[in-house]
């Protein structure tokens, strides 16, 4: 089985394109759909997937996430979140 | 789908997030396992396009979000590709479920075009000979064809697996037609014994020994494949000794409409004699999924008699299945009789002492699923 290097600051990620991510109303709250699945995102996972999939670089993110949040510890949380993201197939790494 | 036991546990907020639209009962295949009611030729009255439409329009009004085109056989709709363009406009996450019998790749490319965003395909051997057996028409070579157009055209694709003691022992060639093909996904779903496979569960059930040596083929494969292949492997109900969490929950999350338009809180629950099943030619679906005496029989926990109503699992898995605790308890409101804690657990390992394993597995014995067999509904107790 191949092992996948960590996510690094440079990386840029985006969302795996058989998932949907949006704001869902009646759910007041952000969803991810795919084959067969539905996950209820909460206010902070949502908003670093948002940030993650539309910034440049992860670095980017972190900056955009720590200014939003007036945190500056953020980073291994947010690193730590992604990979757990990108292990159930949620995003992956730009090529 | 959560029925099986995927460990998905949703708050939903009480609406119905999960639609499943079986266009027809009728189908070119004679599965004995079949999930349809074995009276299906008794429902022959399919809602029309214009009423399927406005089902997928209400279901979105009350926020449903999955929607699974399944049947019988979805394909034999010729306005499949209208409701499917219908339902991807409206907002929803579009999957069909399919024999890929009536799939070619026009039609594949025209449902790709209407929005269709997943398709989840049965295969029913690893081989001709075996397909032919179980299923009782020459599909096979048909649908590995359709296993590799809906890839070449970029669809995600779980292919399915129902498993019985007649395909159980396959279970590494499955593993290798799917690597060949590049399927992503592949679900061993154990069958659930309820309408044509409760008919012929004394013929299907695998043994436990069965059950973990493809189980075992399967970790491997896991460790081997990594990413390349998702493996889902359902464990069969009788075989655990906690009640699966069906459907999380009745009428909580889950919401299908049969052919003729009655609306069901699982796809076998108008087994459930004892309950009148509304209609969406006569009600519309708000009033059926929030107010109608069948949906709101079994929701939230009231209705629990012991041992459920004081046990502290009841929230993770509702008492298990309604369905099952009808067909083999008579009671649909008795704790189901997977669980370790309820007084009809023996009828349960009474059936697994009986499980035939590799003996005898021919399949005269198998009650095809047929128009012609003219079966009544299977009596609870069977």
């Amino acid at each position: 089985m191949e092992t996948e290097r960590p996510l690094q600051l440079d990386d840029a990620v985006e969302l795996n394109p058989t998932h949907h991510f949006r704001w869902e109303e009646p759910q007041r709250s952000h969803v991810l759909l795919y084959p067969e699945g539905i996950v209820k995102l909460n206010e902070t996972a949502a908003a670093i997937i948002e940030a993650a999939t539309g910034a440049a670089s992860l670095g980017a993110a972190v900056t955009a996430l720590a200014a939003r949040y007036e945190r500056a510890d953020l980073e291994p949380k947010i690193i730590a979140f992604l990979e757990d993201a990108r292990a159930k197939g949620w995003i992956r790494v730009k090529s | 789908m959560p029925k099986d036991g995927s460990g998905l546990s949703l708050d939903g907020l009480g609406l119905p997030l999960w639609l499943v639209v079986e266009l027809t009962y009728k189908c070119p295949l004679k599965c004995p396992w079949c999930s349809n009611p074995v009276d299906f030729e008794r429902y022959g009255n399919e809602l029309s396009t214009e009423e399927w439409k406005s089902v997928l329009r209400q279901g979105r009004e009350m926020g449903a979000l999955q929607l699974g085109f399944t049947g019988g056989e979805p394909m034999l709709r010729r306005d499949l590709e209208e409701l499917v363009a219908e339902a991807d406009r409206l907002g929803y996450y579009t999957n069909l479920i399919t024999s890929g019998v009536g799939l070619n790749q026009d039609r594949l490319r025209a449902l790709k075009a209407a929005g269709l965003k997943q398709v989840q395909l049965s295969v029913q051997a690893p081989e001709r000979e075996l397909s032919q057996a179980l299923v009782g028409i020459d599909v096979f070579d048909h649908k590995i064809d359709i296993a590799r157009a809906i890839k070449a055209e970029g669809l995600p694709m779980v292919l399915n697996v129902p498993v019985s003691r007649y395909n159980i022992e396959r279970t590494r060639e499955f593993l290798d037609l799917a690597e060949e093909i590049g399927v992503e996904y592949v679900e061993f779903a154990n069958l659930q014994y309820y309408n044509w496979a409760l008919l012929n569960r004394a013929e299907l059930l695998p043994t436990k020994e069965q059950i973990e040596r493809s189980e075992a083929i399967v970790q491997e494969a896991r460790r081997r494949l990594g990413k390349k292949m998702t493996i889902y492997f359902v464990v069969p109900d009788y075989y655990d000794n906690r009640p699966k969490a069906c459907m999380n929950g009745w009428g909580a999350i889950h919401l299908t409409i049969a052919p003729d338009g009655t609306a069901l809180p699982c796809q076998e629950a108008r087994l459930i004699k004892t309950l009148n099943f509304p209609s969406v030619r006569e009600h519309d679906l708000a009033w059926i999924w929030r107010d109608s005496p069948a949906f709101q029989k079994f929701r939230g926990d009231s209705w629990m008699k012991e041992p459920c109503r004081s046990c502290d699992e009841k929230e993770k898995d509702f008492g298990g299945c309604r369905c099952q605790a009808f067909l083999l308890t008579g009671d649909a409101a008795n704790t189901d009789p997977v669980c370790a804690k309820s007084p009809d657990r023996q009828i349960i390992d009474g059936l697994l002492g009986c499980a035939k394993g590799e003996r005898s597995a021919g399949v005269d014995k198998l009650v095809m699923r047929d128009i012609s067999k003219r079966l009544s509904a299977v009596e609870p107790g069977v």
